[in-house]
């Protein structure tokens, strides 16, 4: 996968808790056998009406946001199915960093294990960003080296993430390739457990 | 003295590979189960990067999520049919045992699992799934995971994890008659919230735990995901060993009887200390209907769908206001007023045998009501056979229910049975999420038996009130 240090990108605030994987990409877009092409179908039924016509209403769709790669959201971010095409469909459409107070723990998982960086702030450094980017515009740095979200008007925030998964994110491991220098311990293991 | 332990501590530590401070530990993962939406990219990793399934024998393939439950010899949908036709080839490439779609052992993968006797006590399970906490019912430490660590476990029959926290959920005292297992657990979420799991895996226990049949226990365990937990178990008991006597996969006479020793080994020890605990007291829970679009948003039968001024603070107004207006609520309704246009009883939380038997004793003699279309929808094919042989099928079908094959149907909608925009369906599935049913679908949560008494009467009844006929 893509390795991530610094990035540093346009913010995209979707002020809602409990955000679910099937909001993410509905059902009728996982058919597919590929990893590639779902960024098209990201959030699908609230970008687009029954008749498959972009919403204006719905804010991703508006000029501001376009070119975003930073998602910022509520609480609970991913909760529900533990489809990796929820991961995938946010990467395709061009999201490397989501921001949010909390995750279900798949689809935490799944973000680190396809080079998008999720980012655990407070629900006070969270609503900072969700207001600034809905007034304006609004764009922020993330370091995963230093562990720091910060912007250009004094806004700093640190996060922790654990150091085998900043180590997959940093370097872009194949994590298969990394099991298999235990492959000894595994055969060990079998042997000794049938 | 040895320090008491839980289940989930015992689990976890026979089944370190390998270990290291400050990092999560490699487990070994006993069963791999494996179905057609989740595995297609991760097959494909694996031919990429020229890699083998590492054990097949550990790993077995179902098709559940997209199959039609009707006229199944011909697949309409190309797309479907592409992702099961990659299913059979990749598992006929890599050797891995496949139920297809016309094989009698094919079913919903968590029905299946512990019908076959693959899931057993004290097992490492996982699946490209987030329902894998079903098979938690059988004290098996099983969680879903994404197609990435599908690709991972195929190749190393291992996986990372960070040692999770332990939370126990006690639910001291009996349910009422006409109390289920689903009831349960949607009160649970009601009371403790949609992540109250997140981070842990949850042991259930106490009284009504322990009454519970395996069925019960699966449906409890089936929607700890709903609670936010990866996985959500109970200890082996007398009940457990029962079950899996005589199972396909579990040994028979002598060897049976000394692994039974072994599983209810693995029970939690007396005075083992989790790192959370909570309570709730089952005599207190009535029958649930969830009336927003989480499931922890549920309520008893007997009450009003709550207004906006039920919220303790503004982001919860807005959760409100965005649920009653997506669900066609006005708020302070009774929900038993409220009328539905659908009725779907299956899925993996509530599909089995003993939930069909269940629904069906409420139906014997009735007529689904004009105005409601209800589909039953068994989890496996045995278990359809089952039902069959017993005359479950008539009854329903006698009563203006549709009987189809089994799959997960309506309770992701991903094949052709769709809750059209705007109709309201009452279902004994597990999430109630916006679109869930089918773009604009209303879907409401309940147990099979509340969903039985919905489709005669066109609207919510609490069961408990419902005249029914004793069944011979
Ligand atoms: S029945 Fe529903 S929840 Fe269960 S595995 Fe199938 S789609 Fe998932």
């Amino acid at each position: 996968m893509e390795p991530i240090r610094k990035h540093e990108g346009l913010v995209y605030p979707l002020n809602r808790a409990n955000i679910d994987t099937d909001q993410i990409i509905p059902k009728q877009f996982l058919k597919r056998i590929s990893r590639q092409g779902f960024g098209q179908f990201v959030f699908y039924n609230w970008r687009f009406d029954s008749k498959g016509e972009l919403r204006n209403d719905f804010s991703l769709n508006q000029p501001k946001y376009q070119g975003t790669s930073i998602l910022v959201a509520g609480e609970n971010f991913g909760c529900g199915s533990s489809r990796e095409h929820a991961p995938w469909a946010l990467q395709d459409y061009g999201f490397r960093v989501i921001i949010a107070p909390s995750y279900a723990d798949i689809f935490y998982n799944n973000c680190t294990k396809n080079g998008i960086l999720p980012v655990k702030l407070t629900e006070e450094e969270v609503q900072t960003l969700i207001n600034n980017a809905e007034a304006d515009q609004y764009h922020v740095t993330v370091d995963l080296e230093v562990k720091k979200v910060y912007d250009n008007q004094g806004f700093e925030a640190s996060f922790d993430l654990d150091d085998y998964k900043r180590e997959m994110l940093l370097n872009g491991w194949d994590e298969i390739a990394v099991t298999l220098t235990h492959e000894g311990k595994i055969s060990q293991f079998e042997q000794a457990n049938g | 003295m040895r320090k008491p332990k839980t289940i989930i501590e015992k689990i976890w530590e026979k089944h370190i590979v390998h270990h290291e401070e400050g990092k999560p530990d490699l487990l070994y993962i006993d069963l791999h189960l494996v179905h057609e939406v989740t595995s297609p990219q991760a097959f494909e990793g694996l031919r990429i990067n020229n890699r083998k399934v590492r054990r097949p024998d550990r790993t077995f393939a179902t098709m559940d999520h997209n199959v039609p439950t009707i006229h199944r010899n011909v697949i309409k949908d190309e797309v479907s049919k592409t992702q099961m036709e990659t299913l059979k080839a990749n598992c006929e490439e890599f050797g891995v045992p496949l139920a297809d779609i016309h094989h009698p052992d094919q079913g919903i993968v968590h029905v299946i699992g512990p019908e076959l006797g693959l899931t057993q006590p004290g097992k490492t399970i996982v699946c490209g799934d987030s329902h894998t906490s079903t098979h938690g019912a059988f004290g098996a430490l099983a969680f879903g995971i994404g197609t990435s660590e599908v690709e991972h476990v195929l190749a190393t029959q291992t996986i990372w994890q960070q040692k999770p926290k332990t939370l126990n959920v006690k639910v001291n005292g009996k349910l009422g008659t006409g109390v289920t297992a689903k009831d349960l657990i949607l009160a649970i979420i009601g009371k403790f919230g949609v992540k109250f799991g997140t981070g842990y895996v949850i042991e259930y226990t106490g009284e009504a735990i322990r009454d519970l049949s395996m069925e019960g226990r699966m449906t409890v365990c089936n929607m700890s995901i709903e609670a936010g937990a990866r996985a959500g178990l109970i200890s082996p008991d007398d009940t457990t060993v029962e079950f899996l006597r005589g199972k396909r996969h579990v040994p028979n006479g002598q060897e049976f009887e000394q692994l039974a020793e072994e599983w209810k080994a693995l029970a939690t020890d007396e005075g083992a200390i989790y790192d959370e605990q909570v309570e709730i007291d089952a005599d207190e829970i009535e029958p649930q209907v969830t009336w927003g679009t989480n499931p922890g948003m549920c309520i008893p039968v007997s009450a009003n769908v709550p207004t906006v001024d039920d919220a303790n603070h503004d982001n919860e107004r807005e959760e409100i206001t965005r649920a009653l207006e997506y669900m066609g609520l006005e708020g302070g309704e009774p929900i038993s007023s409220v009328e539905i246009e659908h009725v779907f009883i299956g899925s993996c939380t509530n599909s089995r045998l003993a939930d069909l038997r269940r629904a069906s004793e409420i139906v014997k003699g009735h007529k689904v009501n004009p105005n409601v279309r209800a589909i039953v929808v068994p989890g496996s094919h045995s278990v359809k056979a089952q039902a069959e042989k017993e005359g479950i099928d008539l009854i329903f079908k006698n009563a203006g229910f549709e009987w189809r094959d089994a799959g997960c149907s309506m309770c992701l909608a991903m094949n052709d049975d769709v809750v059209p925009e705007g109709e309201r369906c009452a279902s004994t599935s597990n999430r109630n999420f916006e679109g869930r049913q089918g773009t604009g679908a209303r879907t409401h949560l309940v147990s099979p038996e509340m969903a039985a008494a919905a489709a005669i009467k066109g609207h919510f009844v609490d069961v408990r009130h419902l005249s029914i006929p004793t069944p011979s």
